[in-house]
């Protein structure tokens, strides 16, 4: 091989022994993602095929030397009632299994874990639960199930996992949820998708699946010392939430103790099922969700939370089953302001 | 190989004295024009001049992807240098490519009137067209745009400061160029048909441009009120989209492809119909099945209506609208394989010969076929997940649009350049041409669809060193591909002054613009031609020359 360039032929040695046509299969949907693209492949050539040999063979035999005159058809009912029902049926057929992939892949099981990002120019931001924050990167638990709720600080950014065949828009202004179960141990790819602006190409990062032991020990070294629910019980009482929000029979505002989940009726009569976007919507936007029976008197907070903010507050509700503590922390202010304002952090605080 | 060009004698053919590019002179008389075959030739040259500069940034592009770092420029260069390809391409060059050049052209002869309904309307489009190509080649040079050519909010709206405004109104402008020539067509179509020519004589190229003619002009406004949104939200910030006023940037997603996606079939449909055109012509025999090719037109037009959401099924939208989207896509990909199969089996008991037009024609088939099917790996929803945003989509659109409609183009020049020009154009070097450009097209867009497989992001001025090999594959294609696309240039220029005068019908073709003189008269027909025949009547044909052959013997 003296003739081609030493430079190329290392090249393409290179490429062939690493060449792939498909991206690690590393989460439970990656196959059957992969089976329905072989499917649609297989049927693209075969119908590829038959287009090409059609067109050559026609070509060979009716060429003007062979048939130097042509014979008048006007078309076939048959023939064209054959390939409009073959192609239809086979294009259903791929209809239906993609929808039920579609399906599984932005359904999220119950029992997923929760992680949080917030899509930035030009960073992905994760937030664990438990006070673990990483940027650009995302460790998860091998053979677990996890739910990811996203959402964009600015433009639309896309959270893209190719090798988990998952792809998620990360939107200004409301929540997306995707969620995956990673079955292979390793580091792939964690792209942004979406064109975002300069420094789009850059904003990729890796994503880690890690045992379970590995994973624990890494959620321990990694803690920031503060939850998010922690966080967010942070900012519920800096914002003065405590103040109507505390479930005492004079409150001015809806007690907050277990209404993740439940139904509520607003005063136009809207039943709504309080989900993170009801919660994040009703922080931001009070006026348009008024649980009925009270009045519309919540200011708005639009502006004064940062998303993460946000996060922690829908983290700490999502998880208050009483309202002791709020009680305590509101009885406290009254008795201790001074001591107060150390434990609870300064006003407009939002994360360690 | 045998050929069914018939050429008159070289030696004593002329071009006819009196004819529409002779019947008046000077530089005002072109400016001035009413003739849509004038104007045809000044879209032709506009447009072709709009290719050729959004060719220079795909070459700039795929030579900046040639490494995985961004080292030939910056990533906001590469940014918007992308974007300008992508509107140039798209607004300035696919859209009225084969309608406001061989439609504006050939649709009034082919239906056997004078001229377009509204001589001036035509003429304003052109202007506006310039208009808009001038204040897109402004913004360009006056430190261009990033937009990406789908101007996605609140990136555009609030993040981004470059020449938005300016683009948006540039490409509003446009829009209503391709408003007034879809009006132009429909007008005509309707009400200009010569005495006899009924809907089901008309050839299929009409048909197929008046598909898309109804999109133009249904859809295009729509895209309008969406440009005025963004750049009232850009300058006074009005809040449409704006989540924090209580707007909604889905809604402009919804807004913009509900032009955007009925905007690819405005690009396509006008192909299709050159296409059959061309595959009747050379295998010398009426297409399978005319009405199902007609029809099959107009379906597509009233589905291409309602898919639009299969562009945000990874966007938050409802679960069940994604179900509904994708199954209203795979209907509208039926209409297309019934095209493809009728014209295959066109070919069948014909009496093929292989011209320019017709190779053209062929890389159609094949490239259009791989584009048509691997939309529908797009319009599946569970795979489109994983492979919408990447590469892929970048293949498959090329492989549609360049593929697809930019091969149709050229094929379609060919095909009617003598009847433009009344002068052949080289038929061996095209015929080269036009195998280099497939092969090139192949080369490029190929390994893009691997890319894309791979999850390689599209949009990305920099990548994982992976995905190296791939693209140095496309970039080294796509010089082939320059190489296919600067020939036709260079031989059809040659051609007006050195080519072989054609005659009135140099491939013994059907249609009426063949009955009438290369290059036809500023009026098209001495008389108002009374149609008795089919479309694609080549028995017809054959009796019409016997009798000119008794009657001059």
């Amino acid at each position: 091989m003296d003739h081609i360039s030493p430079v190329i032929w290392q090249f393409l040695v290179k490429w062939l022994t690493n060449f792939a046509v498909i991206p690690p299969e590393a989460s439970k949907v990656a196959p059957q993602v992969d089976a329905l693209l072989l499917f649609m492949t297989l049927v693209s050539l075969v119908g590829l095929t038959l287009v090409i040999l059609l067109v050559v063979t026609f070509s060979v035999l009716y060429r003007r030397e062979r048939s130097p005159v042509a014979t008048q058809i006007e078309g076939s009912t048959l023939l064209e009632a054959t390939w409009t029902i073959i192609p239809l049926g086979l294009f259903l057929v791929m209809f239906v299994w993609g929808s039920v992939l579609y399906f599984r892949i932005y359904t999220p099981p119950p029992n997923a874990m929760q992680i949080y990002v917030v899509g930035k120019q030009w960073m992905w931001k994760a937030e664990h639960p438990g006070g673990q924050h990483e940027i650009n990167s995302l460790h998860v638990p091998v053979n677990k199930p996890v739910q990811l709720t996203l959402i964009s600080q600015d433009v639309f950014h896309s959270f893209s996992l190719p090798a988990f065949r998952v792809k998620r828009e990360a939107i200004p202004g409301r929540y997306t949820t995707v969620w995956f179960e990673a079955t292979r141990e390793g580091t792939y790819h964690l792209f942004c998708s979406q064109y975002c602006g300069t420094a789009h190409s850059a904003m990729i990062g890796q994503v880690v699946v890690m045992s379970q032991d590995d994973y624990k020990k890494w959620l321990e070294s990694s803690t920031s010392g503060v939850s998010l629910a922690q966080n967010g019980e942070r900012l519920f009482a800096s914002l003065s939430c405590t103040a109507c929000h505390n479930g005492t029979p004079q409150a001015r505002g809806p007690n907050l103790a277990g209404v993740y989940g439940s139904t509520l009726t607003l005063t136009n009569g809207q039943k709504v099922t309080v989900d993170d976007e009801y919660l994040r919507q009703a922080i931001l936007n009070p006026s348009a969700h008024i649980t009925q029976g009270y009045a519309p008197i919540m200011p708005t907070y639009q502006g004064q939370i940062s998303e993460e903010g946000l996060f922690s507050l829908v983290e700490y509700i999502k998880n208050l089953n009483s309202n002791y503590r709020i009680l305590q922390t509101t009885t406290t202010t009254e008795l201790a302001p001074a001591a107060t304002a150390a434990a609870v952090g300064t006003k407009g605080m939002v994360k360690p | 190989m045998s050929s069914i060009v018939s050429l008159p004698d070289q030696t004593t053919a002329r071009i006819p004295k009196r004819n529409y590019l002779t019947n008046e002179n000077g530089i005002l008389s072109w400016l001035l024009t009413g003739d849509h075959k004038r104007i045809a030739i000044l879209y032709l040259i506009s447009i072709t001049f709009f290719f050729f500069i959004g060719g220079a940034l795909a070459a700039l592009i795929r030579l900046e992807l040639l490494t995985p770092q961004s080292d030939l420029m910056a990533a906001d260069t590469y940014n918007k240098v992308f974007s300008m390809h992508g509107i140039i391409m798209i607004f300035l060059f696919l859209v009225p490519s084969v309608p406001a050049t061989l439609g504006n052209f050939l649709i009034p002869i082919m239906v056997g009137a004078k001229d377009l309904a509204f001589p001036k309307i035509n003429l304003l489009s052109w202007y506006l067209y310039l208009i808009g190509g001038g204040m897109t080649l402004w913004a360009m040079i006056s430190g261009g745009v990033d937009t990406g050519w789908t101007f996605t909010v609140p990136l555009s709206t609030h993040y981004l400061n470059t020449n938005v405004v300016t683009t948006g109104l540039a490409i509003f402008v446009a829009g209503f160029s391709s408003i007034f020539t879809g009006l132009n067509f429909i007008v005509t179509i309707h009400r200009m048909r010569a005495p006899g020519m009924t809907w089901f004589k008309l050839p299929l190229f009409v048909w197929s441009n008046y598909a898309a003619s109804i999109l133009m002009v249904l859809g295009t406004p729509v895209l309008a009120i969406t440009l005025v949104l963004v750049v009232l939200e850009r300058t006074i910030g009005i809040g449409v989209f704006d989540p924090t006023k209580g707007g909604d940037p889905i809604l402009f997603q919804h807004l913009f492809w509900f032009y955007s996606h009925p905007a690819v079939y405005i690009m396509i449909l006008p192909g299709m119909g050159v296409i059959s055109e061309v595959i009747s012509t050379f295998s010398r025999k009426r297409v399978f099945g005319y009405s199902a090719v007609a029809f099959s037109s107009v379906a597509i037009a009233v589905f291409g209506f309602f898919v639009w959401e299969h562009h945000m099924f990874i966007m938050g939208v409802s679960n069940y609208s994604t179900l509904i989207f994708s199954l209203l896509t795979m209907l509208v990909a039926v209409p297309s394989a019934i095209k493809i199969f009728n014209w295959a089996f066109t070919l069948y008991k014909g009496s093929i010969t292989f011209e320019t037009p017709m190779l053209y024609a062929f890389g159609f088939m094949g490239l259009f076929t791989i584009g048509g099917l691997t939309g529908v790996f797009l319009g599946s929803s569970g795979t489109d997940i994983h492979l919408t945003e990447t590469y892929f989509i970048v293949a498959h659109f090329h492989f549609v649009m360049v593929g697809g409609m930019l091969m149709a183009f050229l094929s379609g020049i060919h095909f009617w350049w003598p009847k433009m020009t009344g002068r052949m154009y080289p038929e061996k070097l095209s015929q080269l041409a036009a195998v280099v450009t497939f092969i090139g097209f192949n080369f490029t867009f190929f390994p893009q669809f691997l890319l894309g497989m791979l999850g390689m992001p599209r949009r990305y001025a920099a990548y994982p060193p992976e995905f190296q090999v791939l693209n140095v594959f496309s970039t080294a294609g796509a010089t082939i591909l320059g190489v296919g696309y600067l020939l036709p240039m260079i031989y059809l220029v040659w051609s007006l002054k050195y080519g072989q005068i054609a005659g009135n019908n140099p491939w013994q073709a059907t249609g009426l613009e063949w009955q009438i003189q290369s290059p036809p008269l500023t009026e098209n027909f001495i008389e108002i031609p009374v149609v008795t025949q089919d479309a694609y009547d080549y028995e017809w044909l054959e009796r019409q020359k016997e009798r000119e052959v008794t009657q001059v013997g």
